[in-house]
């Protein structure tokens, strides 16, 4: 993965710039030392390593857009950071970048359960929005599984996902407003606590734009109500492919329930040696099905549900009964990185979607995939919206391992697009999966894209060597050839 | 200028088509069925774009809950593909037509998702814009481009498909979108709250939103509007109607709107619809039937809020004091309808900003001469103006995707 060239300049101003930074920051809010600055060096894709050249840590939004406007009269790149849990490299340094973390920005400044609204600074964890607002019975519905660490912030540059977002949605569809910080310093404020934003959909366009167009500094985020009930069903089944029957004989019976998980005989099996959960482990896969709602909702729902995995061929079906048994069917799942982790010395988690139709197709051919490779595969799929993780299990002390894992992990995500799914369901491009977006998009859709970037980020300061395979200047994309005088399809109709 | 008017048939005309426009400086007005032609600023385009061209169905799998069309596509056709698979859009997008003096009444699903329509589900299930999962389009630059997909779960790259929605066809012309859509409850229940005041029933229904029974309507009908539904237990209500919408299986239904009166107490008379009439009554609060004058067209101001749910009674009430109209609320507050009266020579726009604070309002109808007069959409601050202006830059730099339709300049 080639990284943008370091540009030798910027470094040798380094102390200058550390100086300007100094004028209107605490000197401990600028990092300069090698160590800690090492401890900034890399996010939750952690084979690619780099500490920034500084970084700074501002507490303010006013000393976010002195710090942007910095950086751009300075010429310097940024890389904004929330609590460094990506899982595609979006928070990667850069030699000759400023890290901009966020973590000082840790309050919850406005709870309104009125409006059904909760205010927050980026740096605020996940999980920690849902325990403002538990004690009031509601909560923030995004989930994903890094929920304890990761920052809302953060959530909103990948546009984050997590075990209900079929029923609940991604980030974009719980978030009502930003203040955000522009590369020129300038702060905007969209959205708010109504449910739609006035002129273009910044708030959507900022959702998932991986650091690239500005830097968040507040979110308003929409909170629900808890259901009053949920109970989870742990259906085994003797095929993989009956499950992914099941899925869909579900859904086709109008059913969305709050969650639908999958996992594959090999995840089942370290997971259950990991945490005991009472996996059966005479399965070829199994479902976790999580339903929600109204007590009355949730029992007639449990029984249709029930019905649907014994004609798909379930070989047993566990309904919980008890708060404890739902969380320990979760267990396993939620433990199943780790306990992939404990089988094998390091894995690739990937992160492609498709159409959930296709999952036999797919295993299929990742497991032949995995013989020509050499490498063993351990799957958890979000069965629900078809987001598949497949573990590509390796060793990194092998030489050529680590190699032939991102071979194997491209031609699996290449296989999901070839099926009509995408590269990334939750996890982000960043840099891991960069240099595949051509899979998935012509040269005409990147440009597109790029040119709602230079909107944003004319001089390409903001999180670069991200998202993009190829940067282009933006006076290049901006031009246009235009053929005078001539007449296009002289045989089309014209009125 | 000669306007010359064209109806593309492929995306590789249709790129012809935009090159042309670019080389001859021809801004286009694009055209997918016409029923929202009256909506947005009065523009200047020599011609049009119709992009009938562009219709039809062109994938449907109801177990993947996905589908994609033509942007040309009545609304009404893919509505009644969807109910033969019990399916809908959970949008609730709607119909528009009506409010026009036009001889389309059903819009386009392509004009749905350009204008970012939602209908009263809109505060459970989202916006048009949460439902747009794809989309391919020609671009001002004349380029045919694509982004997104046909699944739910999808972050590569940046997500055009809401920058798509609600730029009223100012950055490109979509020639197909691929969305998604989702089982249709079995049952629709609703409860009637009879003879509260807004700001009460504002209170009312956020206890509800609130509550853990899942509601999926919160509307509010002062008495004027109550009384011009087709319903005959609102019509019929001698007072101010405040309806809670439960849908889902039938046994949660019941014992939801149990809870439900339970929780709304005795002070107001409770009633409730079973699903025949609830259908009908959420379809006229979501085409605003209530605020018209049966079918008579008329040209006279209709403003859409968009409101924090709680200001909704304050914002509503300090318009309809100043100015001659009627109103309802729905998203428990959060959008208001105002139709006000003809007269005001502003057409009501200052009266309705000035009693708002945050959020915005949109013309959604009004005489063209109205329309080319006074800011349509809500005047943004200049950053966020000049942000606007530098992407539709980006998508049309020669200014021929419908001009001036939401900003002068954009």
């Amino acid at each position: 993965m080639q990284m943008p060239k370091p540009d030798e300049a910027t470094i040798a101003r380094r102390s200058d710039l550390v100086a300007a930074f100094r004028d209107f920051l605490p000197a401990s809010h600028v990092v300069v030392d090698e160590a800690t600055l090492k401890a900034f060096e890399s996010d939750g894709l952690t084979a690619y390593r780099q500490p920034p050249m500084i970084a700074v840590l501002p507490e303010t939004t006013e000393e976010v857009s002195r710090i942007l406007t910095l950086c751009r009269d300075w010429g310097v790149k940024v890389v904004p950071r929330g609590s460094g849990t990506s899982l595609s490299g979006g928070a990667l340094p850069l030699a000759d970048g400023v890290l901009l973390g966020l973590g000082k920005f840790n309050r919850v400044l406005e709870i309104d359960y009125d409006n059904r609204t909760a205010t927050v600074q980026p740096g605020v964890t996940n999980l920690a929005i849902t325990h403002a607002v538990e004690a009031e019975g509601f909560y923030y519905a995004p989930d994903p599984s890094s929920q304890i660490a990761c920052s809302i912030g953060g959530n909103v540059a990948e546009n984050s996902g997590g075990v209900h977002c079929l029923k609940y949605g991604l980030t974009t569809n719980n978030i009502l407003g930003i203040e955000m910080v522009t590369i020129d310093g300038e702060i905007l404020r969209i959205g708010g606590k109504h449910l739609d934003a006035e002129g273009y959909d910044l708030l959507g366009i900022m959702t998932g734009s991986e650091g690239l167009l500005g830097v968040v500094t507040e979110v308003t985020v929409r909170i629900l109500r808890k259901p009053e009930t949920v109970r989870a069903l742990l259906v085994g089944f003797p095929t993989v492919e009956q499950g992914g029957d099941c899925v869909g004989r579900i859904i086709g019976a109008g059913i969305i329930p709050a969650g639908m998980e999958m996992m594959d005989k090999p995840a089942i099996h370290a997971a259950e040696a990991f945490c005991h959960a009472g996996y059966p482990l005479d399965v070829e896969s199994i479902l976790i099905i999580e339903l929600d709602g109204p007590e009355a909702e949730v029992d007639h729902l449990t029984e249709i549900v029930s019905g649907i995995c014994n004609d798909c061929g379930a070989v047993s079906v566990r309904v919980s009964e008890t708060e404890a048994e739902r969380m320990n069917f979760w267990a396993g799942r939620k433990a199943a990185f780790p306990a992939v982790g404990r089988i094998s010395p390091d894995y690739y988690c990937m992160d492609g979607t498709i159409p959930r139709r296709q999952l036999p197709l797919v295993l299929k051919r990742m497991s032949e995939m995995s013989a020509k490779y050499g490498l063993g595969v351990a799957n958890v799929f979000h069965a629900g919206d078809g987001n598949l993780h497949p573990l590509i299990l390796y060793d990194a002390n092998a030489p050529g391992e680590l190699e032939r894992a991102e071979e194997f992990g491209s031609d699996i995500l290449r296989l999901c697009v070839e099926v009509g799914g995408v590269l990334t369901g939750e996890h982000g491009v960043g840099v891991e999966k960069r240099d595949l977006m051509p899979e998935m998009f012509t040269e005409v859709d990147l440009n597109q894209q790029q040119r709602l970037k230079c909107a944003f980020d004319p001089d390409g300061l903001l999180n670069p060597g991200k998202v993009f395979p190829t940067l282009h200047r933006c006076a290049e994309l901006g031009r246009m050839h235009i053929h005078r005088g001539q007449m296009p399809f002289p045989d089309l109709p014209r009125f | 200028m000669n306007g010359q008017d064209f109806t593309p048939t492929s995306e590789e005309h249709l790129a012809e088509v935009v090159a042309h426009a670019v080389a001859a400086g021809q801004p286009l007005e694009l055209i997918g069925r016409g029923s929202k032609r009256g909506f947005g600023r009065s523009m200047q385009t020599a011609g049009q774009l119709d992009l009938s061209g562009f219709s039809g169905i062109r994938m449907y799998e109801p177990d993947e809950l996905v589908m994609s069309a033509g942007p040309a596509t009545p609304l009404a056709e893919i509505e009644t593909a969807l109910a033969a698979e019990n399916q809908e859009l959970a949008f609730e997008p709607p119909h528009m037509g009506h409010l026009q003096a036009s001889a389309v009444t059903d819009g386009s699903i392509g004009g749905v998702f350009a204008c970012n329509l939602a209908g009263p589900r809109r505060f459970r299930a989202g916006s048009a814009r949460d439902h747009l999962l794809g989309f391919r389009a020609v671009s001002g630059r004349g380029e045919i481009f694509k982004s997104g997909g046909r699944v739910v779960k999808n972050v590569t790259g940046y997500d055009l498909c809401k920058l798509m929605c609600g730029s009223f066809g100012t950055l490109a012309a979509m020639t197909e979108v691929t969305f998604k859509v989702l089982p249709r409850a079995e049952k629709v229940w609703t409860v009637l709250a009879f003879g509260l005041s807004a700001e009460q029933a504002v209170r009312a229904m956020a206890e509800a939103a609130g509550s853990p029974h899942d509601v999926s309507g919160l509307c509010h009908l002062p008495h004027d509007a109550a009384a011009r539904s087709s319903v005959d237990f609102v019509s019929g209500a001698g007072a101010s109607v405040t309806a809670i919408r439960v849908e889902g299986p039938g046994p949660s239904v019941t014992h939801r709107v149990a809870a439900l009166k339970a929780m709304l107490g005795s002070a107001a008379g409770i009633e409730e619809l079973h699903t025949h009439r609830s259908v009908a009554f959420w379809r006229e609060v979501r085409d605003i039937s209530p605020l018209l004058d049966g079918a008579t067209v008329t040209g006279d101001p209709l403003w859409r809020l968009s409101v924090a749910p709680m200001d909704g009674a304050r914002t509503m009430t300090g318009v309809l004091d100043s100015l001659p109209g009627r109103g309802l609320m729905d998203w428990a507050g959060g959008q208001l309808w105002l139709a006000l009266e003809p007269g005001a020579e502003d057409g009501g726009v200052a009266a309705v900003r000035n009693a708002m604070d945050g959020g915005h309002a949109t013309l959604i109808r009004g005489a063209a001469d109205l329309r080319a007069r006074i800011p349509v959409f809500q005047p943004q601050p200049a950053p966020l103006a000049a942000l606007t202006r530098r992407i539709k830059n980006g998508f049309d730099p020669r200014g021929v995707m419908n001009p001036g339709r939401m900003v002068e300049g954009v």
